[in-house]
């Protein structure tokens, strides 16, 4: 076998076509290495050298190279990391091994590469055929809040309700604080070669910072403070956060919390009295929807695998009810903040239809959690037993 | 030091990633049953006179601690081997640059010019190539000036960084030429330390070995026969081996030869380098 480098100099790609060669020849094949760079002869040498090749000179002068045996040495024991295609059979490994780091899905893995301390590794713990259509999805309903909420539009509110929805924001702030911190503590323990679980999550921690950000900066449009933060609400969110395994806080985060919180947000667009309200509860109530069906996804599936998974989440709901049974949940001024907002103005009739509005909110949120657990196979009666047990926070 | 059970090893610290190295190989060592261990100095003479003194069993030593090993055992009527060395410590050579438009084409036209080297005590870089120009008629210092870059002193031109500045002074015009091993010239010219067509070959040396496992008789035979069998058995295939292999820059480890280090020889014996060391030592040791 021959390689032509012409005057191309060995360093200045040249090398390239001899490691092509040498993958095309037999074992033991000399390649002759032809070319008219300067230093070719030299730089042939010193390269052979290094990587183990047999460098001679031919009678008639022509650098020959034959392959050593170091290059394929380095890739015995190698593996593939799964399949690039998450459709083939096995290409999403059910437990993905450490030593797979951070290659991704369908690379090859040089032996010996250093193992990870992932904590999340297997599929059933995190993994939904509809991982990847949500996160396309999302990357594809990113929204700039400098230009998708018009902070302009000009709008008059009583003092009392500009103050109710600076508390509502207040509150919105928190729960979404806690959002973010959820998906991206656990984002940092999973293994990723479950690369569309983990862009997801990515993807919603970015969307929850957004977020924060519009709801901040609704509650300052027309003040120069926030509202009150209970130590009942903190203590709710303080459960998720702290909650540490995996399915569980998604679980109570995304199925129960954001399930409950989604309605809440189309609550709040619907009776929002000014448009920038209107349209951040409109737009986070969007991105907040695909994550209630990320949570919803992988734990039907979970529990397809493992129907017997069923009563620890039901007794995870129990739990934190219990932890939760002292605090006061919800705070006041959040509920009359509501009711005031619903109600749209300070005429009894108006805040008796806030009230009703609210009664009504928490209907649909209990109604939407009911739904929620139906679908991931808990019974009626059980499934309006835990819905109840929700946290008063919503969240 | 006879009748111990541990193997120590001495080792120069010409870089940080040494310790990485060795502590590799303690590991390596140590599940394989071989009790090892090892001590750094901070330069090859500290290390030829600890062997000497016979604090450590095996030398890590570069062709000029070799060579000063062999010179300083001679003298006491000791025995010096060689036990091994890398692939790549064989038939290395150095060249001697030029830039690309100087009117130098033969060496003969070094007269009176000045030549950029890299430590005093590199063989590479500095002792092999003035030995040959003064082979080839020559003499450094007097029949050229030399311009050293003695960045790293004491580690016998490990440190490349002499040399990457020796090329840097031969582009900017400070040396009419500069002297470099082989390696280095293709690792400068990827970097673009050596952007292409700057500069070219004058001369090439012939070819010479580098550095080899050293010990002096009376070191623990057992221990030592264990290491070499240790060595020859690894395998880069190994991905637990590999990554030492990588770092110390070899694919196998071969037994030593001792038929590469004439032209070192020639040239200290020359320029005298080594003379007082050897014999300060000699004389501490008798």
């Amino acid at each position: 076998m021959q390689v032509e480098l012409g005057d191309l100099g060995f360093e200045e790609g040249g090398h390239l076509l001899v490691k092509r060669a040498l993958r095309a020849a037999a074992p033991g094949e000399a390649v002759a290495v032809m070319g008219c760079a300067p230093d070719l002869a030299l730089h042939l040498e010193v390269w052979c050298r290094a990587e183990g090749h047999r460098f001679g000179c031919g009678p008639d002068g022509v650098l020959l190279v034959s392959r050593g045996a170091a290059e394929a040495a380095r890739w015995e024991g190698a593996e593939p990391a799964g399949h690039a295609d998450p459709r083939r059979p096995g290409a999403v490994a059910e437990r993905a091994p450490l030593r797979w780091g951070l290659a991704a899905r369908g690379a090859t893995v040089e032996a010996g590469s250093p193992e990870f301390d992932f904590r999340l590794t297997g599929k059933i713990e995190v993994w939904a055929d509809t991982a990847a259509a949500l996160y396309a999805q999302a990357a594809a309903a990113q929204w700039n809040p400098a230009t998708a909420i018009p902070w302009d539009a000009a709008f008059d509110l009583p003092a009392e309700v500009e103050d109710a929805v600076v508390q509502i924001m207040t509150y919105l702030v928190e729960n979404e604080t806690a959002a973010l911190m959820v998906p991206s503590r656990f984002l940092a323990q999973l293994h990723p070669h479950f690369r569309k679980v983990m862009q997801l999550l990515a993807i919603q921690a970015a969307d929850e910072a957004r977020h924060v950000e519009v709801f901040t900066r609704r509650a300052l449009l027309r003040r120069d403070r926030l509202g009150r933060s209970t130590a009942g609400g903190q203590a709710s969110l303080k459960s998720l956060v702290e909650e540490p395994e995996f399915a569980i806080a998604s679980f109570l985060l995304s199925v129960l919390g954001e399930g409950s919180f989604l309605v809440l947000l189309w609550f709040l667009e619907r009776h929002a009295p000014d448009p920038v309200t209107e349209a951040v509860a409109r737009l986070a109530a969007q991105d907040e929807a695909r994550y209630v069906a990320f949570g919803l996804a992988h734990l039907r599936r979970h529990l397809e695998q493992d129907p017997g998974f069923r009563p620890r989440l039901a007794l995870a709901a129990r739990q934190r009810h219990e932890t939760l049974r002292h605090t006061a949940g919800l705070n006041r001024e959040v509920v009359d903040a509501l009711l005031l907002v619903a109600a749209g103005g300070w005429d009894p009739g108006q805040l008796r239809l806030g009230h009703h509005r609210v009664v009504g909110l928490l209907a649909d949120m209990d109604a939407a959690r009911r739904n929620h657990l139906q679908r991931l196979g808990f019974a009626d009666e059980e499934a309006a037993e835990l819905s109840g047990l929700h946290t008063r926070n919503f969240m | 030091m006879n009748g111990t059970n541990t193997l120590i090893l001495g080792a120069v610290a010409y870089d940080p990633k040494v310790v990485t190295i060795w502590d590799g190989f303690q590991r390596h060592f140590a599940l394989h049953h071989l009790p090892f261990d090892y001590v750094l100095f901070a330069n090859y003479e500290r290390q030829v006179e600890a062997h000497f003194r016979g604090h450590l069993h095996v030398a890590w030593n570069s062709p000029l601690a070799w060579i000063q090993s062999q010179r300083i055992a001679a003298a006491l009527g000791r025995t010096v081997e060689a036990i091994a060395m890398r692939d790549s410590d064989r038939d290395l050579t150095s060249v001697i640059l030029v830039r690309a438009d100087s009117g130098i084409h033969e060496v003969a036209d070094l007269q009176g010019k000045r030549i950029a080297v890299g430590a005093h005590d590199s063989p590479q870089a500095t002792l092999i190539p003035l030995g040959r120009l003064a082979h080839l008629g020559i003499e450094p210092n007097t029949a050229c000036e030399v311009l050293p870059f003695d960045l790293v002193p004491g580690k016998h031109g490990d440190h490349i960084g002499g040399e990457r500045v020796a090329v840097r002074a031969l582009l900017r015009g400070d040396a009419e030429a500069a002297c470099i091993l082989d390696a280095n010239h293709l690792l400068f010219s990827q970097e673009g330390t050596l952007p292409s067509g700057a500069t070219r070959i004058l001369d090439r040396t012939p070819p010479y070995d580098h550095c080899n496992f050293t010990v002096l008789d009376g070191a623990p035979q057992a221990l030592v026969a264990e290491f070499r069998r240790l060595l020859f058995a690894m395998s880069y295939a190994d991905p637990l081996v590999r990554p030492l292999l990588d770092l110390e820059g070899l694919k196998q480890w071969l037994p030593g030869r001792t038929s590469g280090y004439a032209q070192l020889e020639a040239a200290v014996t020359r320029f005298r380098t080594i003379d007082a060391f050897v014999e300060k030592l000699v004389a501490q040791c008798r």
